[in-house]
């Protein structure tokens, strides 16, 4: 990673501090931040610089989502009902990063419980884009990318369902990385659907979202659902060129009504990659309409049981009711907002009795057959799928009141969560002075091909591109 | 399949979320207004696909049968909302069944 | 219980039993599994679902629930799936329990649970078993107006035994979960103690008309902690059942609770609706694979099962089955009587001490078997000492119980009470001519051929040796001094 090398970790974190009060983070500004301690900061810093831990992270500042478990600060999910709760153990990635040297400054701000695509569903007030203010970071983890959109720090964690890092990072003009799922660690991210959930990581670059990838990623003996497959070194792809590499560029991902200026700078995109030798091909995905309607079942019925947990009983929120059913309701009415008492009941309601089949059982065969569209794709010999990130750059605060059409957000993402495939978002440009974002999707645990994609596009393109 | 008022105070129900009324008839709407758009599904031929089980690439592993203390750093104490003598303490039971809990009216 | 109506009726009974696998660490977490600590004390991120705590799956539980699995031949499926089964309880801490549902780890099973007069055996279906998680204990007496919540039971392994409705009477209810019982005693996998709540039973019960086949509506009877309290719930469920039925009402499904103290059945109250589960597969773990070898090798790696046992021992030690029934009730037992006839050389003595000094011992000591002062070792070789007439058997009821206080072996304990027999001639032919000098009149008849005084000299000779005399010896020494 550029920048850092030559700093103490000290100075990097009090650096970063520094930029939180220079674009004011906090409440009254973007509101990226929700919790940080600078003197807890400094002190693993200063832990850091006497260790003598090298590497590419070591003495980096970094900021994780307030969905990822941490000893030192808060870990709320933006939520009423997890108020001042601070976790007695640590997440696995968490745990990684600091043995690499990198130090946690703060928590951001994210969607309720990461329910959301425009991190509006907090409940501590909204993100806010750092290229337009008025507008939405994206979600669910648009702190952590407007974090690093804003340069508090270079890399961050985040946590995907179904594109909640690499929309906030097209938004922000950052890069986002979604492992293929079972990669990367869940233990102590806070679980939303589990089918669906990863940590992901943020990047002010390529190199510094791999550099964060090389680190986290692995089997961690805590999560059953992490793959034992070893890890391979992503920055060496690094300055490979694309020679015989197959990108297919979905038809489904461009319709009609895809908006003009966005289809344009996808185009130069894939003309960047084919100068670096790559072919370009015409695929289809034919179930991807389907996505969103499978997504919208199958993450709320995961959620609404993984979200029983918090019932008041052994932490967090507790509001005193009629008995322990009147404890019991009290507490959840109040400690959970609108979107996510939405989810709850529509994910209570597709898994109880009589709707079962109709919409479960139905959703998550649909899904086999979602997945199936990729498999067959990579089979014949694609290697990586270039598509837009999100339907358009960001939209202003409360633009967005119909729950579905807010969900529709996801259109281009969810896929690659259904799937399980690794996935990423790379600037390709901006629209209206917004940045905007080309996805990059890979088949199962083949992250080194989509990076090496994803260099060779930001390298083409030039700064020009970035923020 | 329309969502009716009383469907969503039964899940609501199951869910031990207390609705406040003004809020019911919006939420009956924005459900039915959600489900609408999954209706396509129900077109979709799934004869002899296999729903999605398990996204992980390998089988369940296995854990050898050693005890071990995962750390706390903070004693449950002080995570629990009301503790007494080592236990966490909830408002007591209406009705109480120490063997039929499931079926209490929790 | 059965009045005239009730015999026109019959009781068709299955039962689910929940057994607690005795493993060291918790099914999901490493937590101990032990039983007894202080409350909350073997709690972790997992078993306390704090937010971001993840589940993996104990090997030892996953092995145990198999061997049970093979002992109630039931077929091990290849592949099987945890499901979430979705309700709130305090004492249930992510707010739903990982069970198996659509694909348990085994079906198709059966237990034999006796034999009809005709010698025909009554076997029980075992419709399927599967591996799931306890819930935490909710103490509802302690504090006035609050529940007390103690999750260290919260995780630990269980195995759910579903049976086919294939008992007909609480008589055969009871005999199915004693053979269970003991049956998983025999392969090692619980503690199988009710009273301790490693062994929980439901029962679904319905009556009919005999001779009709269909069945009639059953009722879930819950909260029965005694193999007793299991055949009064289920006698007063089915005489409430009749009851309704015979006043030309319908029986509604429902769950019923057993209340001990008042020895009545009530209906559990439970909202409507709070029955839907809403299962699910459980995303945070991907599917249990066990290969064919692993389940085979489980298979072989059975002991000896109570009935092949029962089956040896009428054979191999020629015992009445009634005793063989006493002798097997319990592996430890088994083993010990086992241990003792092979080297004691002696089943049929073996047998006795046994069932009757042995048990006795225990129970005035409430000692168990395995624990037993007394060695099969040296209860071995007090029954040789008998054999071999070193001691009389009456010593050797008293060396038995000094070996039970002190646990020194039969010899040395003879030795020191001097209860060793006295063999030497000369010594026991003092006593004789002593004896015969003491009691002239005695010896006179004796000697004029008065065969019967022979056993009143014997006694007065083992009288004069404080019992250590042998009595043979002695009977042959007075015989020749009549010849001589
Ligand atoms: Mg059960
Ligand atoms: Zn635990």
């Amino acid at each position: 990673m550029t920048g850092t090398a030559s700093r103490t970790a000290v100075e990097a974190v009090r650096a970063a501090f520094h930029r939180m009060t220079e674009v004011r983070a906090g409440r009254d500004g973007l509101n990226c931040v929700l919790w940080s301690d600078e003197e807890l900061a400094l002190q693993g810093a200063a832990t850091v610089d006497n260790s003598g831990v090298t590497g590419p992270l070591a003495g980096v500042p970094y900021v994780a989502k307030d969905n990822i478990a941490t000893l030192g600060l808060p870990t709320t999910c933006a939520s009423r009902i997890l108020e001042g709760y601070v976790s007695p153990y640590e997440a696995t990635v968490v745990t990684r990063l600091r043995e690499a040297g990198a130090v946690l400054v703060a928590k951001t701000n994210c969607d309720e419980f990461a329910m959301g695509s425009s991190n509006e569903n907090s409940a501590y007030g909204p993100a806010r884009n750092p290229h337009d203010p008025t507008r939405v970071p994206g979600g669910s983890s648009g702190g952590s990318a407007a974090a690093v959109a804003a340069g508090i720090t270079r890399i961050a964690l985040g946590s995907e369902t179904g594109g909640s890092v690499r929309q906030p990072a097209a938004y922000c003009g950052v890069v986002g990385v979604k492992p293929t799922y079972g990669r990367v660690s869940r233990y102590g991210l806070v679980a939303f659907a589990s089918s669906l959930d990863q940590v992901g990581a943020f990047g002010a670059t390529v190199d510094d979202a791999a550099a964060v990838m090389e680190v986290i990623a692995g089997c961690d003996p805590r999560d059953s659902t992490t793959s034992d497959r070893e890890v391979p070194r992503y920055r060496e792809s690094a300055r490979e060129s694309l020679e015989g590499l197959v990108i297919g560029r979905p038809r489904e991902y461009f319709p009609d009504s895809l908006e003009p200026r966005l289809a344009r700078l996808c185009d130069r995109a894939l003309e960047a990659m084919r100068a670096r030798g790559a072919t370009v091909r015409e695929i289809s995905l034919p179930h991807t309409d389907l996505a969103i309607p499978v997504y919208y079942i199958i993450a709320p019925a995961e959620a609404s049981s993984n979200l029983a947990r918090f019932d008041g009983v052994r932490y967090g929120l507790r509001v005193e009711g009629d008995g322990l059913r009147g404890m019991y309701e009290a507490t959840r009415s109040r400690g959970f907002g609108p979107e996510v008492t939405r989810r709850i009941l529509l994910g209570t309601y597709v898994l109880s009795a009589g709707y079962y089949d109709a919409y479960y059982r139905k959703a998550q065969e649909v899904r086999t057959l979602i997945a199936r569209d990729f498999h067959e794709t990579f089979e014949d010999g694609v290697h990586v799928i270039f598509t837009p990130t999100a339907p358009t750059p960001a939209f202003p605060l409360g633009a967005k009141t119909d729950p579905y059409e807010m969900y529709l957000n996801d259109i281009f993402t969810a896929t690659a969560n259904l799937a399980g495939v690794p996935a990423m978002s790379v600037p390709i440009g901006r629209i209206d002075g917004l940045p905007v974002g080309g996805q990059l999707i890979a088949r199962h645990f083949d992250e080194r091909t989509m990076f090496r994609a994803a260099y060779a596009l930001e390298r083409e393109l030039g700064a020009e591109a970035h923020r | 399949m329309a969502v009716t008022r009383d469907d969503v105070l039964h899940v609501a129900a199951l869910a031990r979320l207390a609705l406040d009324e003004a809020r019911v008839p919006a939420l009956v709407q924005e459900l039915n207004g959600i489900l609408s758009h999954m209706d396509v599904l129900r077109k979709v031929d799934t004869e002899g696909v296999m729903g999605t089980a398990g996204v992980g690439d390998a089988a369940a592993p296995l854990r050898p049968d050693a005890v071990a203390q995962i750390p706390l750093r903070r004693p449950r104490a002080d995570l629990a909302p009301a503790w007494r003598d080592g236990f966490f303490l909830v408002p007591r039971l209406a009705t109480h069944d120490a063997a039929g809990g499931e079926e209490d009216d929790a | 219980m059965s009045g005239a109506g009730s015999d026109r009726y019959e009781m068709v009974v299955g039962l689910e039993v929940h057994v607690q696998l005795k493993t060291r660490s918790k099914a999901f977490c490493p937590c101990s599994a032990a039983y007894g600590a202080p409350p909350n004390e073997n709690t972790c991120p997992v078993c306390l679902a704090l937010p971001g705590s993840l589940p993996v799956l104990n090997a030892e539980a996953v092995r145990l629930a198999v061997r049970a699995a093979h002992a109630l031949c039931c077929t091990v499926n290849e592949r099987s799936i945890f499901a979430r089964k979705n309700y709130f309880y305090p004492d249930l801490p992510k707010g739903y329990q990982i069970s198996q549902y659509d694909q348990p780890l085994a079906v198709h099973g059966h237990l034999e649970i006796g034999r009809n007069a005709d010698g025909t055996p009554i076997t029980v279906g075992i419709t399927r078993l599967h591996m799931e998680e306890d819930a935490g204990k909710s103490v509802h007496d302690r504090y006035a107006g609050a529940t007390a919540i103690d999750l260290n039971r919260a995780g630990v392994p269980l195995i759910e035994i579903v049976s086919e409705p294939d008992m007909r009477s609480s008589r055969e209810a009871s005999a199915y979960l004693k053979v269970l019982k003991q049956l998983l005693e025999y392969i090692d996998v619980s503690d199988v103690n009710m009273e301790e709540g490693s062994l929980r039973v439901d029962a679904n019960v319905s009556a009919r008309l005999r001779g009709e086949t269909r069945l009639g509506t059953k009722t879930e009877v819950k909260n029965m902690n005694s193999f007793s309290a299991v055949e009064r719930a289920l006698e007063a469920e089915f005489a409430r059942q009749v009851a309704v039925l015979e006043r030309g009402g319908t029986v509604e499904q429902q769950t019923m609770l057993w209340d001990g103290a008042r020895g009545e059945v009530r209906p559990a109250r439970s909202k409507e609706g709070s029955h839907d589960y809403r299962y699910f597969p459980e995303p945070d773990l991907p599917p249990l694979e066990l290969s064919l070898d692993y389940i085979e090798r489980v298979k072989r790696e059975l002991p000896e099962l109570p009935r092949a046992r029962q089956e040896r021992f009428a054979r191999e030690y020629a015992i009445p089955p009634g005793d063989v029934e006493v002798l097997t009730a319990s592996p430890a037992l088994a083993d010990y009587f086992e241990s003792v006839a092979r080297q004691a050389g002696d089943a049929k003595a073996a047998a006795n001490w046994v069932m009757g000094e042995v048990l006795a011992a225990l129970n005035a000591s409430k000692q168990s078997i395995a624990h037993f002062s007394v060695r099969p070792a040296d209860l071995a070789k007090l029954i040789g000492m008998v054999r071999d007439g070193a001691v009389s058997h009456s010593a050797a009821k008293r060396i038995f119980g000094d070996m039970v206080a002190t646990g020194d072996p039969p010899d040395k304990i003879a030795e020191r009470a001097g209860l060793l027999q006295v063999r030497d001639d000369d010594e026991l032919a003092r006593w004789v001519d002593e004896v015969l000098a003491e009691n002239p009149a005695e010896a006179a008849r004796f000697r004029s051929g008065e065969k019967k005084l022979l056993g009143v000299l014997v006694g007065q000779v083992m009288k004069k040796s404080k019992g250590r005399a042998d009595p043979r010896r002695v009977n042959q020494l007075l015989s020749e001094r009549v010849g001589g």
